[in-house]
């Protein structure tokens, strides 16, 4: 349920779903973030120039000289959002995971701190539904859960300084993929040859908030062959 | 399609900009676009542009530019010290936010940004820079925009678009605006931090540090005590939030901001004085004045009238 729209500066406002994060409560920011975007895209309504969801918050950005956050906050309270039956956009996609050594840097540390031995790590893993709670921080990269209560680990207590792209990695009850070449502190447990993000594609990300994620795993002779279609 | 620049020397931030690319934050892409929106548009009027068309943008140090093409007009936006320099070796004193003819063989030389950051140049008709998601905006983390994503290097060539000759050279009276508060409004998280030490940040002086980019501004003053949690659920960010991380100094995060972060923000810089803050050089003290929506909102009212 949407309990609060607070302004953040001028020119945002932020839609609070409250403090828990699962898939409940994901699910009705994705709800309002779908009406806004399909909104916009129908020209309803005016001046939005962004639409951030997280785990329990849409953040709105306007153009103020177009509208004013009253005005936002009274089209979303006015709406019966929740209700409104928008054309199910959300899919599932099945992302090729190789477990390699060369690639699950942290494994070694996860068998010792999980007591589960490595196939039953990666048959946690490959088991799990997950569900695309949000993407961002840089561009493409998606935040995923919920991973099996087994696997809960802290993040790395000394960042790494470079992940390469397509690493992917679980932290607490979350799994990310890194879409950059990037500093990071997530335990890398594989690496997929799939490009969730370009750019010059109109699809520009392959996953969206609200998707679900099926992970496959593949040989290291399967990740060198691997071209995105 | 022999109009262009060759660019001799790059400056230190060269990237196109214009006034941002939307619509794409919840996929991970910010907005990006120029830093100072009235000085890149006032660098697009000077030159009877669409406010909106790509410039390029300069930080400190800007390029040196050789013109290859057609007559063409041209401008410089901000305060900049630059020379344009003649084929026949003549070097004319630039004056900013005044246009000006340049030909074949003449060079420009940006030397300086002066007691500012950012700098733009503009040339009548525009430069041929592929739009990308609707924007040339360039954001350099991401590879995304023209020019591959990056900013200039050397001997890279700017091709502009052929115009029509124009000799309406135009002038626009311009100064930054020189006081160093910048008003904000309160952050999502400012009961995070003590009483003391929300009245320390909305009195007390802070110091911009030499680690700001377009991505944010890292200051150094009264270090902010957090009596909640160093860290929330990560959420979406507006250009202008003021995150405290553990370590109590304040970060603004500016135009190429990540899209969602986890660390609480005390306060939101208002529309009206973003361009003026992002134009402080490393060392300025800036004071933080809280406002409440209705004066940033008339306080927007006064900023649109100077466009």
């Amino acid at each position: 349920m949407l309990k609060k729209i607070s302004n953040i500066g001028d020119c945002g406002i932020t839609c609070d779903f409250g403090d828990e994060v699962n898939k409940n409560t994901n699910k009705e920011v994705i709800k309002l973030f779908n009406f806004i975007q399909d909104s916009v895209n129908k020209s309803k309504i005016k001046g939005i120039l962004n639409y951030t969801p997280s785990y329990n918050k849409l953040i709105i950005n306007f153009e103020l000289g177009q509208i004013k956050s009253n005005e936002i906050i009274e089209f979303i309270k006015s709406s019966d959002y929740s209700k409104i039956n928008l054309p199910e956009k959300n899919k599932i996609v099945e992302i090729p995971i190789c477990y390699d050594e060369e690639f699950a840097l942290d494994i070694k540390r996860l068998e010792q701190k999980t007591k589960l031995n490595f196939k039953e790590i990666v048959s946690k893993h490959l088991d799990t539904n997950f569900f695309v709670y949000m993407i961002g921080f840089v561009p493409g990269q998606p935040f995923l859960g919920d991973l099996s209560e087994s696997l809960y680990h802290d993040r790395l207590d000394t960042p790494r300084i470079r992940i390469n792209k397509g690493s992917v990695g679980i932290v607490e009850k979350f799994c990310t993929i890194y879409t950059f070449e990037s500093p990071g502190g997530w335990n890398i447990i594989g690496r997929t040859p799939f490009e969730l993000f370009n750019i010059n594609k109109t699809n520009t990300s392959i996953l969206s908030p609200g998707d679900t994620v099926k992970f496959k795993s593949i040989s290291k002779k399967e990740f060198t062959l691997f071209k995105n279609e | 399609m022999n109009n262009y620049f060759k660019v001799l020397r790059p400056g230190i931030n060269s990237t196109f900009q214009d006034l941002g690319r939307f619509g794409l934050q919840h996929l991970g892409i910010v907005a990006s676009g120029c830093m100072d929106q009235l000085s890149f548009c006032n660098s697009n009027k000077l030159v009877d542009n669409k406010i909106s068309e790509g410039a390029l943008e300069f930080a400190y140090q800007g390029p040196l530019l050789e013109m290859n093409g057609e007559n063409a007009l041209v401008a410089i936006s901000g305060k900049v010290n630059f020379n344009l320099i003649k084929k026949n070796g003549e070097i004319i004193k630039g004056k900013s936010n005044e246009s000006f003819q340049i030909s074949y063989g003449d060079k420009i030389d940006i030397l300086s940004t002066i007691n500012s950051v950012y700098g733009y140049f503009s040339i009548f008709g525009g430069f041929k820079i592929e739009e990308i998601k609707g924007s040339v905006s360039t954001l350099v983390k991401a590879k995304i925009g023209p020019n591959n994503g990056n900013k200039l290097k050397i001997d890279d060539k700017i091709f502009f678009r052929k115009s029509h000759q124009t000799n309406k050279l135009k002038k626009i009276e311009f100064d930054f605006d020189k006081d160093n508060v910048i008003r904000v409004m309160n952050g999502l998280q400012v009961h995070y931090f003590s009483k003391n030490s929300q009245d320390d940040f909305f009195s007390k002086e802070y110091k911009v540090t030499k680690l700001t980019d377009r991505m944010g501004m890292r200051l150094e003053g009264v270090k902010l005590e957090n009596t909640v949690n160093k860290n929330i659920k990560s959420e979406g960010i507006t250009k202008g939030s003021i995150q405290v991380p553990g370590d109590g100094q304040p970060i603004i995060l500016l135009s190429d901001h990540p899209t969602i972060g986890g660390y609480p923000k005390i306060a939101n810089v208002i529309t009206a004085d973003y361009d003026k803050l992002v134009q402080k050089t490393p060392g300025t003290i800036v004071k933080f004045k809280l406002v409440n929506l209705a004066v940033a909102e008339n306080a927007f009212q006064d900023y649109v009238r100077k466009f």
